[in-house]
């Protein structure tokens, strides 16, 4: 009965000393900092949309920059904006811009850099139909709404001539967790119907007048698959991955316009003349007649004075090739990417960060 | 001899020590858990004070918080999935511990246990894409009298409080049936004897051993209880995710667990986040008010005089 007394507390002292102990390692960087000769440690969080990407781009600078190491963690967007305000994370990512009072709330100017561009398309799961529909702006509102509420409405019938539509109950499928699909989806309802805009407004989570909310895409849409009647949202890259079919819808243009990877750098491609110095725009009903309406940005979050001038370079020289070099990546794994006129602007941007 | 003596005095005290202070820590730790939820959600309890636990909204971009749905959606689904889950946990701990042939034993055990073993990520899947179908064919075949009834109003969708409550009730029962098996075979075997010899028949001793047993069961349903309250991601992929309080089982519906698992990562704002957390320190606070009535429940049951209904018949049919 000796030894176990000892033993019964010491894993506790332990436990207490490693409490108090444990402080992140400072990284080490040396002053010389070219993309090969960092020795930096960068942490990021943030947007879950564009990780896959992210991930991408880190393994391949690991070949450019072997001395850089960068960890980027998938935690949401609003994980991101607090932990880049709380100084946790060096870089931080959303899927949408911060807001004024976040700004104002952080300890130093934050800049926008926009890396890919994300599309919400319209689901649905009609037995019978297999085509593609055509939605207007106003009528994916209403339905969302619960204002329309049989598959066979007039206006519904009216977009879609020779599209027999049964006279079934719409179920509005959406995503119950917190996501950047639901902030693009709920800004370019906002932006089409004032109605939308007074009741629910555009974030990541709002509340909904009607329907049921699924866990994730893959929840979302495994209710859409086994529920007849039942309409829902994904991101493209997520309906282009399982092939689930889509509609079509109008822009502001007038036109019916298919989500494609062209599509959505079209949209980002018109909305560049009235792109504002920060990059916090929405792109959403943007003009032009070959752009998908529901898309919009994804950012990275930097600090124009991150304070460790060795680090910061290390940052802005991976932000500068991934925006330039990584867009093949981003092309590859299904994202559309930045257009060539706002790659110049951030560009200029990034020279603004505080590297000495 | 004697330094052996000395040795073994500062062991029980070292003993004694190390082991108090275990049991210290443990309430450190649960005050510690009470005060952080607290102190993180202090700018909404500050701002909607007691109307959190009555408004009915959720709405994140007007950022008006109120938590009652979800907490009905809690406490409704956990009560559904223990009505559903205590007469089979039940029926399984008695058949295993007094009624089933020994070869038995072992596989019904461990496939009871198999059940605990299964991350709940896995349920949820199952959920989608093999019960909800079920439960939806079943809400179609409802027949119209029952529709009128409010436990079966609503569109026939699958999803929502009556998926959610098979799936916790399915969740629940390893965990009470295996607390409950063990406390029936505590049951010390001179009780059951001595219903045998006074001439009970099995379904009567087996009544006495369940009588006899009585508080260790009830912990067993409240441990099922506890975990059903706490269950999160299955419980949000059939539930449907819809903030509202109704009585309808095929209506979807929410809980604070799954409420707080989808917005956490996603909430920007301060006050949301607040919001967010405060739901968690309710949930704290019905699982601790929860815990306080299954314990006062079972000390009342422990005062009762013992009912000698079961036993008295069996005498008499012995006398007679």
């Amino acid at each position: 009965m000796r030894r176990p007394t000892i033993l019964l507390v010491l894993p506790l002292l332990a436990g207490l000393a490693a409490c108090s102990g444990s402080q992140p390692a400072p990284a080490s960087g040396s002053g010389a900092a070219s993309p090969a000769s960092g020795g930096a440690q960068l942490n990021g969080a943030g947007a879950t949309f564009p990780a896959p990407l992210y991930t991408k781009w880190v393994a391949e600078y690991g070949k450019v920059a072997p001395n850089v190491q960068i960890n980027y963690q998938p935690l949401g967007s609003g994980a991101g904006i607090r932990q880049l305000t709380n100084r946790t994370v060096f870089f931080g990512a959303s899927d949408q811009p911060m807001t004024d009072e976040q700004l104002k709330a952080a300890p130093g100017k934050v800049l926008h850099l926009p890396t890919v561009l994300g599309a919400v398309v319209p689901i649905y799961n009609i037995p019978g139909i297999t085509t593609e529909l055509r939605f207007t702006g106003p009528l994916l509102a209403g339905i969302v709404l619960g204002k329309l509420t049989k598959w066979n409405d007039p206006a519904i019938a009216k977009l879609n001539p020779g599209v027999t539509l049964p006279d079934m109950a719409i179920t509005v499928v959406h995503r119950s967790d917190g996501s950047g699909t639901t902030f693009i989806w709920t800004d370019f309802l906002s932006k089409v119907s004032p109605e939308f805009k007074s009741t629910v407004g555009a974030d990541a989570s709002v509340r909904w007048p009607t329907g049921v909310g699924g866990k994730g895409s893959e929840g979302l849409t495994g209710m859409v698959r086994q529920t007849p009647g039942s309409f829902g949202y994904v991101e493209l890259l997520y309906a282009l991955q399982n092939k689930i079919t889509y509609g079509a819808v109008q822009n502001s243009s007038g036109e019916f316009v298919r989500a494609s990877i062209d599509a959505v750098s079209a949209a980002a491609a018109s909305a560049a003349p009235a792109m504002p110095a920060d990059f916090r725009v929405s792109i959403t009903n943007p003009p032009g007649k070959d752009a998908y309406p529901i898309a919009s940005f994804t950012w990275l979050l930097l600090y124009e004075d991150p304070g460790d001038p060795a680090r910061a370079r290390a940052l802005v020289d991976f932000v500068r090739w991934a925006l330039k070099d990584g867009r093949s990546f981003a092309r590859d794994l299904g994202y559309a990417p930045v257009p060539d006129n706002v790659l110049e602007m951030e560009m200029r941007a990034l020279d603004t960060i505080k590297v000495q | 001899m004697s330094e052996r003596r000395f040795n073994f005095r500062t062991d029980e005290a070292l003993f004694r020590g190390g082991t108090g202070l275990f049991a210290v820590l443990l309430i450190v730790i649960v005050g510690a858990i009470g005060f952080e939820l607290y102190r993180q959600s202090i700018l909404s309890i500050n701002e909607f004070g007691w109307q959190f636990w009555q408004t009915d909204v959720w709405d994140p971009v007007a950022g008006e918080f109120g938590a009652r749905p979800f907490i009905w959606g809690t406490l409704y689904s956990s009560i559904l999935a223990l009505l559903i889950s205590t007469p089979i946990a039940l029926g399984i701990a008695i058949y295993i511990s007094e009624l089933s042939p020994t070869w038995m034993q072992r596989p019904l055990v461990f496939l009871t246990e198999l059940l605990a073993a299964i991350p709940s990520i896995v349920y949820g899947l199952w959920g989608i894409f093999v019960l909800v179908p079920v439960v939806r064919q079943l809400q179609v075949a409802t027949p119209d009298w029952m529709r009128s009834l409010p436990f079966f109003t609503g569109p026939p969708l699958g999803v929502g409080m009556l998926s959610a409550a098979l799936i916790l009730a399915i969740m629940v029962i390893p965990f009470s049936s295996s607390v409950a098996r063990e406390v029936l075979r505590s049951v010390p075997q001179a009780q059951r004897e001595a219903a045998y010899a006074l001439g009970a028949t099995r379904w009567e001793a087996i009544r006495m051993a369940l009588f006899y047993a009585r508080t260790g069961i009830i912990g067993a349903i409240m441990l099922g209880f506890g975990r059903a309250l706490g269950e999160t991601m299955a419980v949000t992929m059939v539930i449907g995710n819809s903030p509202r309080i109704t009585w309808s089982l095929f209506a979807p519906q929410y809980t604070m667990a799954a409420v707080l698992a989808n917005e956490f990562a996603e909430a920007a704002s301060e006050l949301y986040l607040h919001a967010l957390v405060e739901i968690g320190f309710v949930l704290f606070i019905i699982t601790l008010i929860v815990n306080a009535i299954s314990r006062a429940f079972i000390w009342s049951m422990g005062r009762q005089r013992k009912p000698r209904a079961a036993l008295r018949t069996a005498a008499a049919r012995a006398s007679a």
